[in-house]
């Protein structure tokens, strides 16, 4: 099955720090992949490159074959990557279901194609109780949920999603896995930055785990856990294995 | 559909045709010729900021050499009345294209301009403006232009000293200013504007691009104030540079909106209704001697409301778009 | 044209030029340290002509003599601008860069009126003073004295700005024009920077408006035609740039003359803006703007 989207020997640098070095790896259409890696590890510079906020130095992203990378954050979103961001960027002058809308708007020119759109995206993402409510008076939780719908609504293939567990309560988390795997139900395949290993490895079919800017390995959550390269690089050298 | 939204644009529509009809019956009881013009000149004014709010309130653009598209618009169906006959109604169009043709011209390469030097751009190419036509000769220079009175008729836009006809098609300009703002407001291009002021980065995330839209609602905004010029030259009968493609006139295009609401659709109005006949009053009675006092007046208000009330006086009314409070 | 011609045009541009780059380095001064643009330039500097033309009146005593009491006062009445008004303008959470731009704008009009309703709408001029009428004949140049005087006084005024960058007062203002928010970590207050900003700009106006009292005709309407050229002259050197106001100011008073005598006198600026535009397509920082 050909892959969805391919990273090719992907390189960054920000002022002489090698954010991301010779990265390569594919995803493939309807899988959920976990990135993950110690704090500044490259990850949310990876995702920056991907959804188009960014240009790498080296290397190429493709999707669907198609050359994306350098292209810029709007040509990206229009092919069909949609993201949401590790701090909760609402539209705060605006309702949930403006916000949701301005997603909508991505495909579709008329205002009533976008509502009808939205209303189905909250109904989705549970938000629809909370569709007149101004953007910025939601908890935490729902603006992450905001922030889902919002991607959401541009009719992505693919979602990136930056760290959107972290820091929610257990229930709240569940939570989101349950919107997680619905998406996936849906046919949209998923990348997502994480923290939280017993949140996300569960979820994920695979994972890759960078380290100092490089991949350090790919793999089945199984395989990731027992790797002692893994272990020392997030725990310290003191729990590695043996 | 019934929403939120849907349900506010629906009371703004019927408010709107509430006022309409009231403006219908303003002016009736009245009939002296002030207080008449006076009405004309707040609805003109309104109309003019309602135009103007489309690129700088919603679009956030703050133009402040609006009165380029003014005067061109006044020139353009002046001469074609004066030269060739041509009927105002038809002369508005091409104000209206002319004028929006423009728009497009300044907009291109100055809307990567952020903020203060757009602003003093638009005043430079007003002021280019203004130089140009003060000295072209043909089109009679720092003289003007006259328009010729042919007799009575709303073909040619002219009556003898009835001021009620032109008062009604001031408030038919009006009409037509506020349903542009109203339909782009809700609008693909309103809500892409509103993201992109709250939030740039997550607007593109989102595949909002402004640089088309921004081009539009200058055309628009450019072509209505256009022909807010046409009609007014025929209302005054007289056209000249300093009246019609001056600095100070590009203030007073865009103060009603400012004073009124930014960016709000009744702003315009509201800030008309306010400033045009405190302006025309403290002329009359305080600055006919050129004593100064109404600029210092005028000066305090607009510092006043600008550092009281930035959102404008329009937010004295609501409590917010959503129930919660500006 | 003869080489005089030529040389007359030549100087007289650059003596305006002078005048025009000091005016905008005021506005540059602003600008730099605050992202405000202030639109009551212009009318700051009526303000310091009409002073200077009043203390005249009042004492019988040469503008030029009064230099430092103008300059003093108008450090003074930026001050005052800064705490009254432009303080409180950038404390608005709301559409901050509107609010600023009219408020502005607000006490522009207000000055203008407020020199009407005192000076009333006629032209004034200071006559009959030591240098007025007299002017210094090179070969077969006519160079006015009080226009010469000028354009020195300027060029002093430049090398004193130059001199207070060089301080440890002109240190913080850079300090805190490169980045304002971090400045209070190493001991700058900024509010008190702003405050001496303005002052500092208001009276290079006074300078200014002093020297240019002496040739030119003052009236409540004198300040807008400035106003629009220091903009000019601040947006083509670059905001925040002190030689680029010189440079920049130099040039749109070089333009300004060569227009005049190439085309007509009433569109002389017609040539420095479409210079401006120009160079604003292709170098929006302006020549030297670091902004």
């Amino acid at each position: 099955m050909a892959a969805l989207l391919e990273i090719r020997n992907l390189s960054k640098s920000f002022g002489g720090v090698a954010a991301n070095v010779d990265i390569s790896f594919d995803v493939a259409p309807g899988e959920i992949l976990g990135l993950l890696g110690p704090n500044g590890a490259g990850k949310t510079s990876l995702f920056n490159s991907i959804s188009g906020e960014v240009t790498p130095d080296v290397g190429e992203i493709l999707l669907e074959g198609r050359r994306i990378s350098g292209l810029g954050p709007v040509a990206c979103a229009m092919a069909g990557i949609a993201r949401t961001f590790q701090v909760v960027r609402s539209f705060d002058s605006m309702s949930v279901r403006e916000n949701v809308m301005v997603g909508a708007f991505t495909r579709l020119g008329s205002t009533r194609a976008a509502m009808a759109q939205a209303d189905e995206t909250m109904e989705f993402c549970g938000l629809t109780r909370r569709a007149d409510a101004p953007a910025h008076m939601l908890s935490p939780a729902e603006k992450r949920r905001l922030e889902v719908a919002r991607a959401l609504a541009t009719g992505p293939k693919i979602l990136l999603l930056d760290e959107m567990l972290t820091g929610l309560t257990p229930t709240e988390a569940q939570e989101g896995v349950a919107l997680v795997r619905a998406v996936q139900a849906r046919g949209i395949t998923i990348l997502m930055v994480e923290h939280v290993m017993e949140v996300v490895l569960p979820l994920v079919s695979r994972a890759i785990v960078l380290n100092l800017g490089r991949v350090l390995t790919i793999g089945t959550p199984a395989e990731i856990v027992k790797h002692p390269e893994v272990i020392r690089a997030y725990l310290g050298d003191r729990y590695a294995a043996g | 559909m019934q929403n939120a939204i849907t349900l506010r644009r629906r009371r703004e529509l019927i408010t709107a045709a509430i006022l309409l009809v009231l403006l219908i019956v303003l002016p009736l009881p009245f009939h002296d010729p002030y207080t008449r013009n006076l009405m004309i000149l707040t609805l003109l004014y309104a109309a003019l900021a309602q135009s103007w709010n489309i690129l700088g309130g919603t679009c956030g653009q703050i133009s402040l050499g609006h009165s380029l598209y003014f005067g061109v618009g006044a020139y353009v169906s002046t001469l074609l009345f004066v030269w060739h006959g041509v009927p105002p109604w038809f002369g508005m169009l091409a104000a209206a294209a002319v004028a929006g043709l423009l728009a497009l011209l300044v907009g291109w390469p100055c809307f990567r301009l952020s903020g203060h030097y757009y602003a003093i751009a638009t005043v430079v190419v007003q002021e280019i403006a203004y130089l140009l036509f003060l000295n072209w000769d043909y089109i009679g220079g720092a003289s003007g232009v006259y328009v010729p009175f042919h007799g009575q008729s709303w073909m040619n836009l002219q009556f003898r000293t009835a001021k009620l006809p032109y008062f009604y098609v001031m408030l038919g300009f009006f009409a037509l200013t506020w349903i542009a703002a109203w339909l782009i407001e809700g609008s693909r291009w309103g809500f892409s504007w509103r993201a992109v002021k709250d939030d740039v980065i997550a607007a593109r995330s989102l595949g909002v691009r402004v640089f088309p839209s921004k081009m539009a609602a200058a055309a628009i905004s450019g072509g209505l104030t256009g022909v807010g010029g046409a009609i007014f030259a025929q209302f005054v009968g007289y056209i000249d540079p300093d009246s019609i493609l001056s600095g100070p006139l590009s203030i007073l295009i865009a103060l009603p909106a400012v004073l009124g609401g930014v960016g709000t659709l009744w702003g315009p109005l509201l800030g008309a209704v306010v400033l045009i006949p405190l302006r025309e009053l403290s002329s009359t009675f305080l600055g006919s001697s050129g004593s100064g006092v109404d600029l210092m007046l005028y000066g305090a208000l607009i510092m006043v409301v600008a550092l009281m009330r930035p959102q404008g006086l329009v937010s004295l009314f609501q409590r917010g778009r959503n129930g919660s409070a500006s | 044209m003869t080489f005089d011609q030529i040389m007359q045009v030549a100087l007289s541009g650059l003596l305006m030029g002078l005048i025009y780059a000091l005016v905008a380095a005021g506005l540059s001064l602003i600008f730099g340290l605050m992202d405000v643009v202030n639109f009551a330039h212009g009318e700051l500097m009526m303000v310091a002509m009409y002073a200077a033309f009043t203390l005249w009146q009042v004492s019988g005593l040469d503008p030029m003599i009064m230099l430092p009491l103008v300059a003093l006062l108008m450090f003074g009445l930026g001050m005052a601008v800064y705490r009254l008004l432009i303080a409180r303008a950038l404390a608005v959470r709301f559409n901050k860069g509107m609010v600023q731009i009219f408020v502005t704008f607000g006490l522009a009009i207000f000055i203008r009126g407020a020199a009407q309703m005192v000076f009333g709408g006629e032209f004034r001029a200071v006559t009959g003073t030591v240098l007025a009428d007299r002017s210094w004949h090179l070969g077969g140049i006519f160079l006015p004295l009080p226009q010469l005087a000028a354009g020195f006084v300027c060029l002093l005024a430049f090398g004193a700005l130059f001199l207070i960058g060089r301080t440890e007062f002109g240190r913080a203002l850079e300090a805190t024009r490169e980045d304002r928010d971090a400045v209070a970590l190493i001991g700058i207050d900024r509010d008190r920077i702003f405050s001496l900003g303005w002052g500092l700009g208001a009276a290079t106006l006074g300078v200014a408006g002093v020297m240019l009292a002496g040739f030119y005709y003052v009236s409540p309407n004198v300040g807008a035609n400035f106003a629009l050229i220091a903009y000019v002259t601040v947006a083509l050197g670059g905001f925040g740039s002190l030689m680029g106001a010189l440079v920049a100011g130099l040039l749109i008073g070089e333009v300004e003359a060569v227009t005049a005598q190439l085309l007509e006198p009433s569109l002389k600026q017609v040539g420095m803006f479409a210079i401006y535009l120009a160079v604003l397509m292709f170098r929006p920082r302006g020549l030297f703007g670091k902004i």
